[in-house]
């Protein structure tokens, strides 16, 4: 039993803390968010430069890292950072699901993304909500290979991926596991429709419509109508990588809440003189660390056999989400009026840990699976 | 990072499960499972076998006939009794004064006090509430005037738990009324057998009398019978209270209490299904889970820094709190759980050989008694809100 960090990745949190502090300032993140690339171009080189991407990957696929907690690290500083650059879409979910089921020939564009190339992951659809099986976006095996017709939604920074893995079904009905196979497209293939748009918390999005595109053979990653089991883990892994990102927002929010609490001076005190303050700030602080054990958890789990990784991958995410929704919105509160402003730190923060509980399933969605699951 | 038990902490908790296999009773096993009246011979009985073994002074160091465990071991130790039913230490001379006198008690005492506790030969109690002196411990009036070779004690303390049970307590006196409230404190070990020492049960609201008014008047206790320096009784009262906080999350009496809970969940029928697939009942007892499986590994966090030689903060009153919660609220599911049966209250069968039907299932009663027993959790040891200005003080620095 040990919790600390290796020496590897203590460096790794070093560098990149320091890193990050000094290259991302809220109004960095507010220019970025309103702008066509909808993150910092530069900030992306330096990640690549430094190697970040890298750790996302295990050696044999070309990484240095890519267990959970090397995840962990990165994505909690990323949090902290509150930085929203396509790390998720490229590192965990595109590139993850390349790595995990790719061919020799697939897995050479890892090289690419570990230096900087940018993929995303199109896969949730307008009807799907949570479910992960939900996929009606059709794959036809043709001449030439595939044709691919459907629609994506909420694509993770769609409009600036050279190329995407799409979820599309060659067999069985909407809500099917089976049948459910993942393809390489090239972000320029033709019929690929992307209308981009900002995100709440950062960053951009797009729905990505498939008309008909046509696609080789050889761009279906592993085993055709065989992708759910993959699908699965690259959603834990990118749960794990959500939850440490969560705790990181939640440590930047909490420095920022107790600084303000010291500060603001209310009734000739510091506000964090008032017992009803202090006991909120308590609560705030002992469900952070909840919320850092559950991380700590699921991470520790990402290789433990199906149904008990799923089981943490559903606590953790129930519990990330309840306490996001606390932290954030306690911040506000405390915070008062300056809390409201999309000028102060506080706001870009929260909104991004709110939006959080958002992505791969929200509190009640992993509650009851953690029932379903616990009774399997 | 790495969640599991190396191979030597494996092979020692595989020692406890062994020696508990072989050497705990069943009769006392059954009874806590059971949520039976332990009385004070079943107390003694899983003391001596410990003792024998020289697993009582699971705090202690070697040097003093304890385990010389380190935080790891001790958590293991409490993981693998609490699974296997055990009747829990009685803190009072082991985990509490113990400590204290081996850090600021005399040879004399620590050769006197210190073999009786583990033989079994004393029983101790505490003596710090007062009626005026709860979450403000500082306020104790209780007075100890010198008197030639002795103090003469006069006052009240309070919730003094098995005191019924004990032959010594041990007590924060007020021996000035000098400066700052915490300077006039010592810390005093008295026999309960002295003249004037009276003991009064207080029947709480599950009830059972399971803690006790001590008053004194005029009691005579020998001056070698004070611990450390006169009014200095404060800082060992605080160096006591950090060991109270030991074992504080409690996380072994949770998962056996929601282990009960699942068990009594399926076995109860709300229309015509287990309650336990009723999506209600059973998201919160999910809830309730994850939070465990949450607050465990924040558990082990602070267990990990101690044994690394990082003595426990403030983060104790976050386990304090956190694991208070969680075990009033298994509490609270599990009383709902028992249904209509929650009201019979018919006490006598919860008696060893009392020969008293229970009414409804034999879970139900248990489950009601430990709900009302346990909204102690978040009062006791530093109430919850106490342990919120902790926290807010020490670690918010605010």
């Amino acid at each position: 039993m040990n919790f600390e960090l290796t020496e590897e990745r203590q460096m790794l949190q070093d560098g990149l803390r320091r890193y990050l502090r000094e290259n991302v300032t809220p109004e960095a993140l507010n220019e970025a968010t309103d702008s066509e690339a909808g993150h910092i171009p530069a900030l992306w080189d330096g990640l690549t430069e430094m190697g970040v991407i890298g750790a996302l990957f295990t050696e044999d696929d070309g990484g240095f890292g890519g267990a959970g907690f090397d995840l962990s690290v990165v994505f909690e500083e990323m949090g902290r950072a509150g930085a929203f650059e396509p790390l998720l879409e490229t590192g965990v979910l595109a590139g993850g699901l390349i790595a995990d089921i790719g061919s020799d020939a697939q897995k050479a564009v890892i090289e690419e993304i570990v230096g900087g190339k940018i993929l995303s992951f199109a896969h949730t659809e307008p009807g799907a909500r949570y479910d992960l099986e939900h996929v009606t976006t059709e794959a036809k095996k043709s001449d030439a290979g595939w044709t691919l017709s459907g629609r994506k939604s909420v694509v993770g920074h769609a409009g600036i991926a050279e190329a995407f893995v799409v979820s599309a079904r060659t067999s069985g009905a909407a809500a099917d596991e089976d049948g459910i196979s993942l393809f390489l497209v090239p972000a320029s293939a033709d019929g690929v429709d992307i209308r981009d748009y900002a995100m709440n918390g950062g960053g951009r999005a797009g729905e990505v419509t498939l008309t008909d595109v046509s696609i080789p053979a050889d761009a279906i990653l592993g085993e055709e109508g065989q992708a759910y089991p993959a699908l699965e883990k690259a959603a834990a892994r990118a749960t794990a990588a959500l939850s440490s990102e969560a705790v990181g927002l939640m440590e930047t929010i909490r420095a920022l809440t107790v600084d303000y609490l010291q500060g603001r001076k209310q009734f000739g005190q510091p506000i964090g003189k008032f017992q009803a303050l202090q006991h909120r700030m308590a609560d705030v602080l002992i469900e952070i660390e909840q919320a850092r054990s559950a991380a700590i958890n699921l991470a520790g789990h990402l290789d433990a056999g199906r149904v008990e990784r799923e089981r943490h991958v559903s606590a953790t995410k129930n519990l990330i989400g309840r306490a996001g929704r606390l932290v954030a919105e306690e911040a506000i509160q405390m915070h008062g009026g300056i809390g409201m402003t999309q000028e102060y730190a506080l706001g870009h923060l929260a909104k991004r840990l709110t939006m959080i509980d958002h992505r791969f399933g929200d509190t009640d969605y992993h509650l009851e699976r953690f029932i379903r699951l616990s009774a399997a | 990072m790495d969640l599991t038990y190396t191979d030597e902490q494996k092979a020692f908790r595989d020692e406890v499960r062994a020696f508990l296999d072989e050497k705990l009773p069943k009769r006392l096993s059954d009874k806590v499972a059971g949520g039976k009246h332990l009385v004070k011979e079943d107390y003694e009985e899983w003391h001596a076998i410990l003792n024998e073994k020289g697993w009582l002074g699971v705090t202690w160091p070697e040097e003093f006939g304890g385990t010389g465990w380190d935080a790891v071991q001790r958590h293991i130790f409490e993981e693998e009794t609490t699974r296997a039913s055990a009747p829990r230490i009685v803190p009072f001379g082991v985990n509490m004064l113990g400590p204290v006198l081996m850090k600021f008690g005399s040879k004399e005492q620590q050769d006197h006090y210190l073999p009786r506790i583990l033989s079994g030969d004393d029983w101790w109690c505490q003596g710090y509430s007062e009626p005026g002196a709860g979450s403000d411990l500082a306020s104790v009036k209780t007075s100890a005037e010198r008197d030639g070779d002795h103090y003469i004690v006069n006052g009240q303390k309070t919730w003094t738990t098995l005191g019924q049970y004990a032959n010594k307590i041990f007590c924060l006196v007020r021996t000035s009324k000098e400066g700052k409230p915490q300077e006039g404190i010592s810390f005093l070990l008295i026999d309960m057998d002295t003249p004037g020492v009276e003991v009064r049960p207080i029947v709480l609201i599950d009830g059972e009398a399971e803690v006790n008014e001590v008053w004194f008047e005029n009691v005579k206790v020998p001056v070698e019978n004070l611990v450390g320096e006169e009014n200095k009784g404060w800082t060992y009262a605080k160096y006591l209270l950090t060991h109270e906080r030991t074992n504080i999350a409690g996380v072994g009496f949770a998962n056996a209490a929601l282990q009960n809970l699942k068990r009594i969940a399926g076995l109860e029928k709300s229309g015509g299904k287990a309650l336990i697939e009723n999506p209600f009942f059973a998201a919160k007892m999910a809830q309730v889970e994850i939070d465990l499986m949450a607050m465990a590994t924040t558990n082990l966090r602070t267990i990990a820094a101690a044994a690394a030689g990082n003595a426990p903060g403030a983060e104790s009153s976050m386990l304090k709190i956190k694991g208070t919660v969680i075990r009033q609220e298994i509490n609270a599911l599990t009383r709902q759980a028992v249904g209509p049966f929650a009201m019979p209250f018919v006490s006598e069968a919860l008696d060893e050989g009392a020969n008293v039907e229970p009414v409804g299932p034999d879970y139900a009663l248990p489950a009601t008694q430990s709900y009302f027993n346990n909204r102690k959790l978040s009062i006791y040891g530093g109430s919850n809100e106490v342990q919120r200005q902790i926290i807010s003080k020490a670690i918010l620095e605010l």
